[in-house]
This record gives C-alpha cells, sequence and structure tokens, in this order.
C-alpha cells in the first residue's frame, strides 16, 4: 500500500510536472546556463559545434576598445529614462483624465490602448512612413520646421524619434493598469479630502498618488525592463542608424552575433546585458516598494 | 450640483483627450490613406485623401507576400503555443502550489527568477541547443521553444491563482473515488477560467507579434514564416516602394486589430489582472 502511493506520488510529479519543466529546462536553463561558457569562448555562426576558450579575451575587449558597446549602453540609460518618465507622465494624466466625468470614455480607452496590439517591428515600419512621407508634408502644409527636419537622418532626431514611438506604444497599456489602480481608491478618502477644503492637486498628490503606489511600482518595473530591452522598434524603424549612433544595447548584442558573427562576443555582452538589467530592476522594486502604504 | 469650474474643468478635460486621441491615431489614418495611392501620388501628398482609389495595392502585396499562407502560419504557432502554456503551466503551477515540497520549493523560485533573464541573454545558445536537438526550420521547435519561454510567468500566473482554490473540493472529489488527474482537469481546471483568460492574452499578444525568436528558429524556411518576418523581408526587398508597403502593413495589422476591437474587455481585464499580480 504504502509502495503503490510512493509511485503514485512520482507518477503525479512525473505527468503534472514534467513536460512543462522539460521544455523550461532545454530552452530557458541550459541555453542560459551555457552563455557562462560560451562567453569566454570564440564562437561564431558557421561552426556552432566549435567554440574555442580564449579566458578573458571577450570581456578584455568590451571594455577596452568596444566603443560602439558603451555608446548604445549610454543610449539605452538615456532612452530608459526618458521613456520611463515620459510614458507614466502620460499615461498617468490619461488615466486621470478618463476617470473623470466625460463621454466617450470608453472608445477613447481603446483608442489608447491600440497601439499596443501591434508589434514593434510593424509599429517601426508605419513610423517610418511618418517620420519619411507624413512629417514631409504636414511641413509643407504648415510651414513648420519641425517638421521639416529629416527625423530618422541624424542622431539626435534618430533618438528622439524612438522615443517618441515608444512612448506612444507604451502609455496605453500603463493606463490601462492606472485606471484600474484609480478607480479602486476609495470614494469616501476622496470625498473627505474635499470637504476638509483640499484643492484637486492636494487630493492627487496627497490622498490618491500614496493609494497607487503599487500600480507605480508595476508600471515601473514594465516601462524600465522594456526600455531596456527595446529591439524591435530599433531594428524597423531606424536600424541601429544614422551608421551606429540608435543602437540600443539589444541591437547591439544581436548585430554583434547576427551581422558580425561573432557569437562568443555577443554572448559575452548578453551576460553583461543579463547583469546590469537585474541589478536595475530589483533596485528599482526595492525602492518602489518601501513607499507603498494601506488605505 | 456642478460649480461653474467644474463644468469648464470637465470641457477642457474633454476637449484635451479628444485632441490626444486624434493625435494617437493619426498614423493609422496616413497609413490607411496612402496605402490605396499610387507611389507618385505618395510623394506628392501624404496627408489628403486619395484622388483615385487603386486597390492594386493590395492585391499585389497580397500575392508578394503570399499573405494567407503567412497569416496561416502565425494563427497556428500563436494558437497551438499558446494552448500547449495553459496546459503544462496550469498543471506544473498545481502541483508546485499543492505539493511543496523542497524541490517543488526551488523550482518555483528557478521560474520566477527565470522572468528577469532578457532574450538576448538566452538566444545565441539556444541556436546551439535548437540545432543539436533538431528544432530550427520546423513548426514543432518554434512551438517547443514558446513552450519553454512561456512557462516562467505563467506558472507564476497559475500558482498565485491556485492557492485561492479553496482545498475542500478537492478533497471531496477524492472522497468521491476521483483520481488526481481527474480532480485537476474536471474540478480544479475550470475554476481556472478568469486566469485563464490572462495568460491567453498575454501570450497570444507576445507570440503573435514576436520577431527574433522566429528569425532564429524559422530563419529561412519560407513554409512557416510568420507576418512579422514576411513584412520585413518585404521591407528588405521592396525599399521605398511605400504604396506597397503600406498596403502589405494595412493587412498586417488587421488581423490582430479586428481581434482587440472583439475581445477588448477580456484583453484589457486580462493584462490589469495580470500585472497586479507580477
Amino acid at each position: 500500500m504504502k509502495a503503490s502511493k510512493r509511485a503514485s506520488e512520482w507518477a503525479q510529479q512525473a505527468v503534472f510536472v514534467g513536460p512543462g519543466l522539460i521544455a523550461f529546462t532545454l530552452i530557458v536553463l541550459v541555453p542560459f546556463l551555457l552563455g557562462f561558457y560560451y562567453s569566454f569562448t570564440e564562437w561564431n555562426g558557421l561552426d556552432l559545434d566549435k567554440a574555442k576558450w580564449i579566458g578573458m579575451d571577450n570581456f578584455h575587449r568590451i571594455f577596452m576598445s568596444d566603443d560602439n558597446f558603451w555608446a548604445s549602453f549610454r543610449f539605452t540609460i538615456k532612452f530608459t529614462v526618458l521613456t520611463v518618465i515620459g510614458a507614466n507622465l502620460l499615461a498617468f494624466l490619461l488615466a486621470l483624465m478618463l476617470t473623470s466625468a466625460i463621454k466617450g470614455r470608453n472608445v477613447l480607452r481603446t483608442i489608447f490602448f491600440l497601439p499596443n496590439v501591434i508589434g514593434g517591428i510593424l509599429l517601426g515600419y508605419i513610423w517610418q512612413f511618418i517620420f519619411t512621407k507624413g512629417f514631409k508634408t504636414i511641413g509643407e502644409l504648415t510651414g513648420w520646421h519641425l517638421f521639416q527636419l529629416s527625423w530618422l537622418g541624424t542622431p539626435q532626431t534618430g533618438f528622439w524619434g524612438l522615443t517618441i514611438v515608444f512612448i506612444w506604444q507604451t502609455a496605453g497599456y500603463m493606463m490601462v493598469i492606472y485606471i484600474a489602480a484609480i478607480v479602486g481608491v476609495p470614494k469616501d478618502l476622496i470625498e473627505a479630502a474635499k470637504i476638509d477644503g483640499a484643492s484637486y492637486f492636494q487630493t492627487i498628490r496627497k490622498v490618491m498618488l500614496p493609494l497607487v503606489v503599487p500600480a507605480i511600482t508595476v508600471c515601473l518595473f514594465l516601462t524600465t525592463s522594456n526600455a531596456f530591452k527595446m529591439f524591435d522598434l530599433n531594428l524597423s524603424l531606424t536600424k541601429g542608424g544614422p551608421g551606429t549612433s540608435t543602437q540600443s544595447l539589444a541591437y547591439n548584442i544581436y548585430a554583434e552575433a547576427l551581422v558580425n558573427n561573432r557569437y562568443g562576443l555577443g554572448t559575452a555582452k548578453a551576460l553583461l546585458f543579463f547583469l546590469v538589467i537585474s541589478i536595475i530592476t530589483v533596485t528599482q522594486v526595492w525602492l518602489t516598494k518601501r513607499k507603498e502604504v494601506e488605505a | 450640483m456642478f460649480t461653474r469650474s467644474q463644468r469648464i474643468r470637465s470641457v477642457i478635460v474633454q476637449a484635451l483627450t479628444v485632441l490626444l486621441a486624434i493625435l494617437f491615431l493619426s498614423p493609422f489614418y496616413f497609413v490607411l490613406v496612402n496605402s490605396v495611392k499610387s507611389l507618385g501620388e505618395i510623394m506628392v501628398d501624404a496627408a489628403s485623401l486619395p484622388e483615385k482609389y487603386l486597390f492594386t495595392n493590395y492585391s499585389k502585396v497580397w500575392d508578394i507576400i503570399r499573405f494567407p499562407k503567412v497569416l496561416g502560419n502565425s494563427a497556428a504557432i500563436t494558437l497551438l503555443s499558446v494552448a500547449g502554456i495553459v496546459v503544462l503551466s496550469s498543471m506544473t503551477a498545481y502541483r508546485l502550489a499543492r505539493k511543496p515540497t523542497l524541490f517543488n520549493r526551488i523550482l518555483f523560485t528557478a521560474f520566477i527568477s527565470s522572468m528577469i533573464i532578457p532574450f538576448q541573454s538566452i538566444m545565441l545558445q539556444l541556436v546551439r541547443v535548437t540545432s543539436l536537438l533538431e528544432l530550427r526550420g520546423n513548426m514543432i521547435g518554434i512551438i517547443v521553444c514558446y513552450l519553454g519561454f512561456g512557462m516562467s510567468m505563467s506558472v507564476f500566473l497559475f500558482h498565485g491563482f491556485i492557492k485561492s482554490v479553496p482545498l475542500e473540493i478537492e478533497e471531496a472529489a477524492v472522497v468521491d473515488g476521483c483520481s488526481p488527474y481527474g480532480v485537476f482537469w474536471r474540478i480544479v481546471f475550470p475554476l481556472l477560467r478568469p486566469i485563464v483568460m490572462t495568460v491567453v492574452i498575454l501570450n497570444g499578444l507576445w507570440i503573435w507579434n514576436d520577431y527574433l525568436l522566429p528569425v532564429l528558429i524559422i530563419g529561412s524556411n519560407k513554409d512557416i514564416t510568420t507576418i512579422p518576418l514576411a513584412v520585413t523581408r518585404f521591407f528588405g526587398q521592396f525599399t521605398k516602394q511605400w504604396d506597397l508597403a503600406l498596403a502589405g502593413l494595412t493587412m498586417s495589422i488587421a488581423p490582430i486589430i479586428a481581434v482587440f476591437i472583439m475581445l477588448q474587455k477580456y484583453i484589457v481585464e486580462g493584462i490589469v489582472a495580470g500585472s497586479l499580480k507580477g
């Protein structure tokens, strides 16, 4: 009886956990762990089975002579800071407006959310058209200098182009999270603040904001990690150009491996990428978690 | 009831939101009107409505990117992967939640921690592993990859939900002679419906729009090309042919927009539920 019960437990463990664990191990765990080995090798995509151990050479090269990598590092940090602030401010503002008494709230929500369901690759191509042809026409019609710039033609405007599109894409997603949080703030607290003579902005700052901190934690986490890993948009909107001036970190890794065919070096960069992302997201969640309060 | 200043404020807010909404939608306007123009007309004026509606742009691209084929591929890969993720991750999460042995607790921690790993830190080694396992270049391969990548977040979401399902229901079923597998599929799984929706939506949107994994795993096998791959290849071949490109873009984003508009209530709810758990 006891033996058969144990056998049944083993069978259940195997049936319930087995298939998922195998897929996860083969696709995520093993490749991830292999990264620690391949980072120290010279390896290319044509001879996948011939990786040569070269010790610290890849890291030496990255830290000593890879200006492009560090340029894309700075690019990514700048991009992340701006898009996190921009997307969350816009999303919070939209959420505030769409939870007030206005007409057509549901339609408006749908519209603001729409860019989200389309993938970064397709959005990038759409905006490539807007920046090159659409802006040109608007510039001719209005005579505004802003629209007559070659938006994807210079490093600065290329950076702003990516930032604008990313905020446009992300804000709707964060908006629905903020809306859910704002709707969840108890009405009587808001009323009480009003009766006590608090102005509209005081009510938002002192009453609502502290209560939606959990949503802010989530949204900051999501935007930070998505912005830091931005790739699809980069590929289809600017291709990292002009030159390599708008390469994000993820794009730099991709180009190193799949364009320059240096898989070993690419893996080493990806390992650093992982370390940086871990540090940033863990710190950031820890910082905002401390600010959470109960209603 | 409303004071004068409140009324003014609500008019301003109304105007501002409508204005922003128009701004948000304007890129789609440009794509749509120019998708039925000739290239010459686009170059002259990209903002006005077309003088002559040129629907041949659509029929041309339809054939060039083999639209029915790639649409079918995207649909098949997304549906099969999502179904697989739901089955495997719900079963795994159930066992991890109900039998928290040391092994299972470590495993759960491994699932959660792995969510932080960026795709770039896995992809090159994954090319090696999938080549060895002969998972590259075929549909089974890409689906297995999505199962692997989809597990961690989905296990996490199911795990949180299953812990809130009362054990008494299961105990009653066991007393009635139900097998452990029957308990899960007939009693527990039907209760998971809300979180199943969330898992389906989050994974479905991701897989449908995913680009880099299919590039690495499907590569040049034209028989299982997905929409993002086909559009990218098209842009590589027909640079600056905006008349065709915009028709192609319009038909490529149409399916997901249609699905979104039909299911938007569930999609928004699913995303909110998924985010606030995470």
